[in-house]
């Protein structure tokens, strides 16, 4: 039996329990020293000056680097697709302050509780500059993204006449609304330890990070070393969502230190300081027009998002990625446009531009539904496209069909009471809600290398990652099942730079990459070992034993023009259940089923595991989550775990998921379309929509606080 | 002072009593018990979420009772017994929720894991494992970015169920 499908328990779960498994901050080395930055308290200027004395007398301290003393920096590279345009921050290199909570300075001692005293007692002087927070303000001079800010993303080109038809629809909608900055807030903390060489030629770097080789690259063009000569490892991330695909400037410093005192250094960003030290997924404001013909049939969509930028660079995501391809629809307009204002650059947070771009779709369908007085899963049914309108492709398949009406029966969709207003449970308002979902099936080349050792033992490596999908576990059962193995008899390396090429772990594209490199890389082993002992059946392990040497294949994988021929997406639907207090506006959910046509399925018990996770965060989008900077000093207000409000177990609801059966054979690789990003995608607009569904009352913002509602 | 007193008064530093050891630690009274276990005996696997009680990552056993390490002072813990994950599995073998956590899938990335096992291990102490209502509110100070609640329920259900 294959054991691809099977719903096998984690591989590394046994260390995840015991506390074996290490994550940036757990690796020890020698006399290891312990760093602590020291932050800006304004939003935009200059630093005029250092008072260091009193620092310098904390019993301990190393070193104290700021702009003055750090060793210099090489250019910091752009590397697609995960850098934003413009001139990212090169850390301690001069006297500029772009934001609050910019690293201006680090301590180095000798123990954690030095370092951070002494960081805490350095005094600094500034030359502010005014600095424009307020979005509001920031609005006002929002321009249009330019070409190069959106490369290849979708933005500003569209198809038809999209106001012509608008003016002239029998049905139009006009939907505002508004989602608020949101962090991604895993909660390991960011990390580096890093390490030089004694002759400081060579650097080993511990990071969180979502992507080794990426990271190695960086560190080594600021540093003027070949990549090759850093070596970055990360076997456990605990938990990303985006914030560690890019490369942070507390990366570089923690080397700088290491390399000033000449002594592996321990860099930990503590909760505060994260959030000014990495990004967030951006504050948007969206306009969605639709225009329809009586019986439903879109006709129009005019789709603009603003979205908030910093000044130094210009971060755009798929926010209209969906858009265009959703439904069927002749005429579409897709203006994206971006306000500058004196905060940190803005990142990739889970179901990146699509969970936004998707929320503003999915509350003006809602909102459609309603002026059409029809069913709103009638009305996405209407809608169903038959290919990519805006490739111009087939799609590779889509299921978008199959998961509303499966979604919808598993729900019991058929007993809503379409009128807002009219459901209840005692006191409590009840509303059902609904909305689509949807993620690209990215795939990009990877490779992989799988061993067969004289003894019997297996090796496979590839340079992803682990951020909590499952990649241990999901590599190894494919390693396991093309060579004929039981999962325990393979040992898989990962979270390493110096193993074979592999892409960004992000973007849901780390199975569909890396499985079929693996899978390529053990066929070939296979095939050599065969090979060599003139069978072509045969249990590799015992061949390799009794040939008594070892074996090695190199294996790749490459989409070609898989991209040309078909428009590739996951296609999901999702259905809420919430309650509304009318007395406190208190808004809970109480169920959610989802159901997902994302091509096979590897390990649905992970799959699932996934799922709920993507709900939960759903969640915490719809109700919970902002990121609240103070309009006139850029000051993080909430920036903790206890005031920036992620779903504890109490918020937890009833979970539902399924995945419709999807066997894409145009799909390639192992027929995977990735599933990390569409668990979250749909989950805040079918939760809104519950909510006017409960109240008659359409919230425009995100997240949908009882303040929020009380005052809609 | 004699010469006999400063033989036999306590070296400076804080007796710490994890997991079965005796450790003698020359830290000073500023360091929480977190990072003497982290940074000083090299027990990583109490996690650092926030450093302020915020998440649970960094929950242990003292005295028979969960704590947030991040906020007890290493010196509020000295001769006290301290049960960390690394503490847990008896002999190699799993802890029943242990094993429960790997059943139900109730992790993904499994930071705050260790945590939330050291918090159920002493929620089901507390006679509380039994009762879902009772879990989700006394387990919601164990934050998990990556959702895996529902699954965390149902481990701590049944490890309950077999203890
Ligand atoms: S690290 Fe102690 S509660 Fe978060
Ligand atoms: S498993 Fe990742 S935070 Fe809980």
């Amino acid at each position: 039996m294959s054991l691809i499908g099977q719903p096998l328990p984690r591989v590394d779960g046994p260390d995840k329990v015991t506390g074996r498994a290490h994550y940036a901050a757990d690796f020890p080395a020698d006399r290891m020293a312990h760093a602590a930055v020291v932050q800006s308290t304004i939003a935009r200027g200059r630093i005029t000056g250092f008072d260091l004395a009193e620092a310098e007398q904390v019993p301990g301290v190393l070193a104290i680097l700021t702009h003055r003393n750090a060793p210099r920096l090489g250019k910091i590279p752009e590397i697609p697709p995960v850098d934003p345009v413009g001139t990212p921050e090169h850390p301690l290199q001069d006297d500029l302050v772009l934001h609050q909570n910019q690293h201006i300075a680090v301590v180095v001692a000798e123990t954690l509780e030095q370092a951070r005293w002494a960081a805490s007692r350095v005094r600094v002087s500034y030359a502010p500059e005014p600095a424009v927070i307020d979005m509001q303000a920031t609005l006002r001079h929002a321009r249009p993204a330019s070409k190069d800010e959106i490369s290849a993303k979708p933005g500003n080109v569209g198809r038809g006449d999209a106001d012509a038809t608008l003016a002239s629809a029998a049905v139009t909608v006009d939907s505002l609304s508004v989602m608020e900055r949101e962090n991604q807030n895993p909660i390991e903390l960011h990390a580096t330890t890093a390490q030089w060489d004694s002759d400081g030629e060579r650097l080993t770097v511990w990071d969180k990070t979502q992507w080794v080789q990426s990271c190695a690259k960086h560190l080594g063009a600021a540093f003027n070393i070949p990549p090759e000569r850093v070596h970055v490892i990360d076997p456990f991330i605990g938990g990303a969502f985006g914030s560690s695909l890019r490369v942070w400037p507390h990366t570089y410093i923690a080397a700088m230190a290491a390399k000033v005192v000449g002594r592996p250094v321990k860099l930990v960003l503590s909760r505060r300081e994260y959030y000014g030290g990495t990004g967030a997924r951006p504050w948007t404001q969206q306009r969605v027009r639709l225009g329809a013909d009586r019986d439903g049939s879109l006709q129009a969509i005019r789709h603009e998002v603003t979205a908030e930028n910093s000044r130094y660079e210009i971060y755009t995501e798929n926010v209209l990625k969906a858009t265009p391809i959703l439904y069927r629809c002749r005429n579409v307009d897709l203006p994206y446009r971006v306000a500058l204002r004196d905060v940190n650059s803005p990142n990739a947070m889970r179901g990146p531009g699509l969970a936004t771009g998707v929320y503003a779709l999915e509350l003006a369908m809602d909102e459609l539904a309603v002026a059409l007085k029809m069913d709103p899963l009638a009305l996405r049914l209407r809608n169903i496209p038959e290919r990519d309108q805006m490739k111009d492709l087939p799609f590779s398949s889509i299921s978008l069909e199959q998961c509303l009406t499966e979604a919808a029966s598993r729900f019991g969709w058929d007993r809503r009471n379409h009128q807002p207003g009219s459901m209840r449970d005692g006191r409590l308002q009840l509303g059902w809600g609904m909305a689509v979902s949807n993620y690209p099936a990215e795939k990009v080349k990877a490779t992989a290398r799988a061993r067969v050792t004289a003894k019997g033992e297996v090796h496979v490596a590839t340079a992803s990652s682990d951020m909590g999908p499952g990649t241990w576990t999901s590599v190894t059962q494919v390693a396991a099942d093309t060579l004929d193995l039981a999962m325990e008899q393979v040992k898989l390396s990962i979270g390493d730079s110096a193993l074979p090429m592999a892409p960004v772990h992000g973007g849901s594209m780390t199975i569909s990459s890396i499985g079929p490199a693996v899978r390529d890389a053990c066929e070939k082993l296979r095939g050599a070992v065969y090979g060599a002992a003139g069978v072509n059946t045969g249990d590799i392990l015992e061949i390799a034993r009794r040939i008594g040497r070892d074996f090695e294949a190199e294996g790749a994988f490459d989409p070609g023009d898989l991209e040309e021929r078909f428009s590739m997406e996951g296609f999901g639907a999702v259905f809420a259940e919430v309650t509304v207090d009318p007395d406190t506006s208190e808004i809970r959910v109480r169920r959610i089923t989802g159901a997902y046509g994302i091509g096979k399925v590897v390990n649905p018990l992970l799959a699932r595991s996934q799922c709920i996770g993507g709900m939960m965060g759903g969640i915490g989008m719809a109700l919970l989550e902002q990121t609240e900077i103070d309009r006139r000093s850029g000051r993080f207000v909430n920036g903790n775990l206890a005031e920036y409000l992620v779903p504890t177990m109490a918020d937890t609801p009833a979970l539902d998921v399924t995945f419709v059966p999807e066997e894409d054979r145009n799909v390639g690789g192992l027929g995977t379309k990735g599933l990390g990003e569409i668990a979250l995608v749909g989950v805040a607009p079918a939760i809104a929509n519950a909510v006017f569904h409960a109240t008659g009352k359409r919230l425009r913002h995100l997240p949908m606080t009882p303040d929020r509602l009380a005052m809609a | 002072m004699n010469t006999q007193d400063s033989h036999t008064a306590p070296a400076p530093g804080v007796t710490l009593l994890v997991n079965g050891t005796r450790h003698h630690l020359a830290i000073g009274p500023e360091v929480t018990l977190l990072d003497a276990l982290r940074e000083r005996l090299n027990l990583t696997g109490a996690k650092k979420g926030c450093d302020l009680g915020q998440c649970g990552a960094c929950t242990v056993i003292l005295d028979g009772k969960r704590v947030n390490s991040c906020l007890v002072l290493a010196a509020r813990a000295q001769d006290r017994p301290i049960t960390t994950i690394e503490g847990l599995a008896a002999d190699g073998r799993l802890h029943p929720l242990q094993q429960a956590f790997i059943t139900h899938d109730a992790f993904q990335c499994g930071y705050c894991t260790p945590g939330q096992i050291m918090s159920g291990v002493a929620l089901i102490e507390e006679g509380r494992g039994h009762d879902e209502a009772e879990i989700r509110k006394h387990m919601s100070g164990n934050l998990c970015r990556c959702g895996a609640y529902a699954n965390i329920i149902a481990a701590i259900r049944e490890a309950a169920a077999r203890t």
